[in-house]
């Protein structure tokens, strides 16, 4: 795969590491939310087909990635910084 | 032996003579044979023997498709099994020898399979013969199968050859160098793009080199060779021949193995191979396209080949495969190999075309039979009979059978894509899935006419130079020659009743596909694994059409239902050795080496490997006979006087920024905001679910900048959290981070004479009196006259310790300054182990501990969980589950019985209760001998332990049979009022 980092520009799938849904991004903010903070840590959906996930670019710029991939061909569809993404608010 | 096969013409180079040996006899061939054609032109016809049966075979085809002429390279650790000997390119001096038989290969003993075994080894045989009794596997079958059948064997020595990786970037990519693809590449590098040609010949020019065709008034060879010549003198072109494009991969990515050096004698210091990684964004595919074979009784005898192979060796190699040749055919493509030999003035015996049609053309001496088909055939060690249906015998040295032609889809499949079945030309062409941006043309599309090739490569180039932006330059329209060309779909000869071979390799015949369909194993996949068709090394690429056609006419489905297989990489084998590349023996993973490694060295050190680091574990003094005599005088030394210990491995993280401390307060489950400028916290860090992840000690040595410590083993991990944290949950935070471990040499420095040794090296300027620089201190100093330095006074050891970090370069220094500075103190380095033993001695939890399956709570440390704010784990602790009464608390252990040995990852029990899970009251996590105490000491986890203070438990581990009763006591067995990290 290649993984066209917006720091970078295009860079091999070696350079990146994979974590998982984007849905880490979006903490619950309840303290007292037990519940919210399980399904945060331990619901994902598993779909074939788009997948908005989160990448580290950590053997580059080291800039975390959120990512849209199509999960039947690994067509990449977008690529955000995930900070620009959670300034913007449009996660939580 | 003289050349008795070899005949005039050919691309060898006959000013270049080579001798090599086969079976260990010497034979001579040219520069530009392969060891297929020098073996065909020494009148060489039996190559090896059949996987199974092993029935005699010669070579099929002319190229890295062939299933039969596999062969052992070399020798010693030299040694190269299961090589094809069709894409074997001479040298001097090659040694070959046949495989997979025993006794000569003329008079293999293990050819009774084929007379006596046949009826019992057919499809499915593993399956049904060896159900039962299971014991005989083992002892008897396996040993019986695993002598009969298989390939060549392995040296079993190191490869002592070497192997490169590289990485090669291309706008195009262009796969395979015939015709269609040298034009291709043409046309691309014209236009300016950036091009790689890529192909597994020596020789390239695919079909060209083996075809009497023309190409604007030059031999097809000619123009190939000059229009080569021209690329290669362009700089935005990279030709590579002897390089397979072996798989393509997701975004426009390939891997190419280039054989370097297997051509030469000497390898001399290059690397063997090189896997390249190449990098595409547009690709065209002109693999060509490869000539099946046709079924009928005994069709795989010594002497029966391809008929484009005859051609190609009669063209390109200049070697005769047959005086007297027959042809089998189904298509007109029989017709050119007849129509070669004749031209030459060799014999051909019969045309035999399954078509009832008209005769194609006229074979001068040759039997034109139509709508024939051949039932048998006879020579055991070369054909020298064919037997038609119609009972007519025909004498033959040489037969050359043509199935028509297969296009080269494997690479258009490897992303998941299905060809086509086209029923024009009876072969699967690509589907409409390829592999991202790849486009095809030319035979591997079914364009199987030279003119019809090169303008489909022309317009498809066009295209591909289109959607990268360039501009088309002109190119004047070739002339070529337009060859007609039209198949049937005829597969096997029904009127057979002897075994007709499908996969050759695998030994696979007619029958066992219908055997396959009558027990029931009719999808193509099953059908593949209960006869192995297409299983072997060549992966069925000669076989794999006939196969499914067969099976489609035993299900009545059309072959398009039927389907194929599904292809994966590698195109061809590739060996290990080249996937591995570089990274074997050390090189598999690098260690990381401390500052003070060189001096370690020097001192006899015994190394352990930590987290990628190499760590001096103790320091051996002559006379100490066992380790722990060395481990036993550091820790006494250490408490003693002072120790020395390398703690550079552990994780160093600079953070900064003027919400630094908020940042801490989230990573952190403990409070960081109050801590002062110049003191040191420890922190204790939790997963999401709450379970203890890491800890360390963080220091504040501004009011916005913080250096944390990690855990050797986590230091890339909590990097990488913290990174996490910073850009996707708190981005609006002022924080920034970057990891130091590299960046600094630490030494912890421990003992009562810790401080006195340190104010020897410490400049005059900075005080390090207990009033000056407390327990938890921090400060940025210099040391040994205006070093900079960092010192810390923390302590793992639960002695007055300190540790002292300077920039890495000056590590080994350090090292050496404060062994120097510490003689009159009897200064001893201690290794890991030693600082095992202080920890524990001290209940310090370590990775034994933070093991992933133990919180706060289990550790003591639930007083850590600061609930004022916000951190990562805080919620999810909370559990009832994991905060139950009975929780399992770390504690101390010591053996009843003074000196029983006690062991890690023993389980305590209640004594005297059956030891069964039920009852595991917990586990012993770290255990040492204390030369404080003189005794085993250990620290683990048990129920209620914090309860249970001079309660009596067994200690059971039945594994290394060590069960010893235990005393729960505290955990800190040394100093357990802390006054000596404080004095």
């Amino acid at each position: 795969m290649r993984i066209n980092c917006p720091l970078c520009g295009e860079r091999d799938l070696v350079e990146f590491h994979y974590e998982g849904s984007s849905k880490l991004m979006a903490r619950p903010k309840d303290e007292n939310d037990m519940d919210a903070f399980h399904d945060y840590l331990h619901i994902r959906s598993n779909p074939a087909g788009l997948n908005n996930e989160l990448w580290s670019h950590e053997y580059g710029c080291r800039a975390w990635l959120l990512i849209c991939r199509d999960t039947n061909t690994h067509k990449i569809l977008s690529i955000d910084l995930a900070r620009d993404v959670k300034t913007k608010g449009s996660l939580d | 032996m003289t050349q008795i096969d070899r005949i005039s013409g050919g691309l060898i180079d006959r000013n270049t003579p080579m001798e090599f040996f086969f079976n260990g006899k010497l034979l001579q061939g040219f520069k530009g044979d392969t060891l297929a054609s020098a073996l065909l032109a020494n009148g060489v016809r039996l190559m090896g023997r059949s996987f199974k049966y092993h029935r005699p075979r010669g070579v099929l085809t002319s190229g890295s498709e062939e299933p039969n002429a596999l062969v052992e390279l070399g020798r010693n650790a030299y040694k190269e099994p299961n090589t094809r000997a069709t894409v074997v390119e001479l040298f001097n001096k090659l040694e070959a020898n046949s495989q997979n038989h025993r006794g000569p290969l003329n008079f293999d003993l293990m050819a009774v399979s084929d007379l006596f075994l046949s009826p019992f080894i057919g499809a499915g045989f593993y399956y049904k013969t060896f159900m039962w009794p299971a014991s005989f596997w083992e002892k008897l079958y396996e040993p019986i199968i695993r002598m009969s059948a298989g390939l060549g064997s392995l040296s079993k020595l190191e490869d002592p050859d070497h192997y490169d990786k590289g990485f090669l970037h291309c706008d195009i990519l262009i796969i395979g160098a015939g015709p269609t693809g040298i034009l291709s590449a043409l046309v691309a590098a014209k236009a300016g793009a950036k091009v790689i040609l890529a192909d597994e010949d020596f020789l390239m020019g695919g079909r060209l080199n083996s075809e009497n065709l023309e190409i604007d008034g030059l031999p097809g060879f000619v123009w190939a060779q000059q229009t080569l010549e021209q690329l290669s003198n362009m700089k935005n072109v990279k030709v590579l021949n002897r390089t397979t494009v072996y798989g393509a991969y997701d975004h426009g990515i390939f891997g190419a193995l280039e054989s370097c050096t297997d051509h030469l004698r000497e390898s001399g210091s290059k690397p063997r191979q090189i896997l390249w990684k190449i990098y595409s964004k547009k690709s065209i595919l002109t693999a060509g396209a490869v000539e099946r074979p046709l079924a009928f009784g005994n069709n795989d005898r010594p002497g029966v080949m391809m008929a484009g192979a005859v051609r190609a060796y009669v063209n390109r190699w200049g070697v005769l495969p047959g005086k007297r040749t027959a042809v089998f055919t189904n298509n007109d493509d029989g017709w050119a190999t007849a129509r070669t030999l004749t031209d030459k003035g060799f014999e051909v015996t019969a045309v035999i075309d399954s078509r009832n049609c008209k005769p194609i053309e006229n074979i001068p001496g040759a039997s034109i039979i139509m709508g024939g088909s051949i039932v048998d055939t006879s020579g055991r060690k070369r054909i020298k009979n064919i037997k038609l249906k119609n009972g007519q015998i025909i004498p033959c040295d040489c037969l050359a059978i043509s199935g028509g032609w297969s296009p080269n889809v494997h690479l258009t499949c490897h992303q998941r894509g299905r060809p086509n079945w086209n029923s024009d030309l009876n072969a699967f062409m690509p589907g409409e899935h390829l592999p991202q941006n790849m486009s095809v043309a030319g035979a591997v599309n079914g364009s199987f006419s030279l003119s019809g090739a090169l303008s489909e490569g022309l317009k498809v180039t066009n295209n591909v130079i289109d959607s990268l932006g360039l501009k088309k330059p002109k190119i004047k329209k070739l002339q070529a020659s337009d060859e007609a060309y039209s198949s049937s779909a005829f597969w096997y000869v029904k009127e057979s009743v002897k075994r007709g071979w499908v996969d050759f390799q695998n030994d696979v015949t007619v029958k066992d596909i219908k055997q396959s369909y009558a027990e029931g194993f009719r999808s193509v996949e099953h059908m593949k694994r209960y006869t192995t068709m297409g299983m072997a090394t060549d992966q069925g690429k000669t076989s794999n059409i006939l196969g499914l056609a067969i099976m489609s006419e035993c299900t009545g489905k059309p072959i398009q239902e039927t389907g194929t297989t599904i292809f994966r990489p590698p195109y061809t084998p590739i060996p290990l050795g080249a996937l591995a590349g570089r990274s074997r023996g050390k090189n598999f993973r690098p260690y990381r080496l401390t500052p003070s490694h060189e001096w370690s060295e020097e001192q006899g050190a015994i190394f352990v490997e930590v987290g990628n680091w190499l760590r001096a574990q103790w320091y051996p003094k002559s006379g100490e006979k066992s380790w722990r005599e060395s481990v036993d005088r550091e820790v006494l030394a250490t408490r003693n006087s002072v120790g020395i210990c390398d703690v550079t491995t552990l994780g160093k993280i600079d953070i900064q920024g003027s919400d630094a401390a908020d940042f801490l307060n989230i990573v952190y489950a403990n409070a960081f905001g109050k801590l002062s400028v110049g003191k040191v916290r420890y922190g204790l860090m939790l997963r999401e679910d709450g379970i203890a992840y890491d800890d360390g000690t963080t220091a504040r040595f501004g009011e916005n900048h913080f250096i944390m410590t990690t855990t050797t083993a986590n230091a890339v991990l909590v990097f990488r959290r913290l990174e996490f944290v910073r850009q996707c949950l708190c981005p609006d935070m002022d924080v920034h981070i970057i990891s130091t471990t590299d960046a600094w040499a630490q030494f912890a420095v421990a003992g009562p004479n810790s401080r006195k040794l340190l104010e020897k090296i410490v400049d005059k300027a900075f005080g390090i009196s207990n009033e000056d620089f407390p327990f938890m201190a921090c400060a940025e100093i210099t040391v040994c006259n205006g070093t900079p330095a960092r010192l810390f006074r923390i302590s793992f050891s639960g002695e007055l310790a300190y540790e002292l970090a300077v920039p890495a370069r000056y590590g080994d220094s350090l090292i050496r300054a404060l062994m120097n500075a510490g003689e009159e103190f009897n200064v001893t380095p201690y290794g890991t182990e030693a600082l095992g033993v202080m920890r524990i001695e001290k209940g310090h939890a370590a990775g034994n501990e933070l093991n992933g399956q133990t919180t706060a709570l289990n550790l003591g440390l639930e007083k850590m969980i600061s609930q004022k704010k916000d951190s990562i784990g805080k919620v999810l602790a909370q559990r009832p589950e994991m905060n139950k009464d009975d929780e399992i608390k770390l504690v101390g252990f010591r053996p009843v019985n003074q000196g029983d040995r006690l062991v890690a990852g023993a389980h305590f029990l209640e004594k005297g209760v059956e030891e069964i899970l039920e009852n595991d009251l917990g586990w012993m996590s770290s255990v040492c001998y204390s030369p404080i105490l003189n005794d085993y000491i250990g620290i683990g986890f048990i129920k209620n332990g914090n309860k249970r203070m001079g309660e009596i438990v067994h200690a059971y581990d039945k594994m290394r049979n060590n069960s010893v009763d235990v005393k729960i006591c505290s955990a800190h067995f040394v100093d357990p009022e802390g006054d000596r990290v404080r004095g």
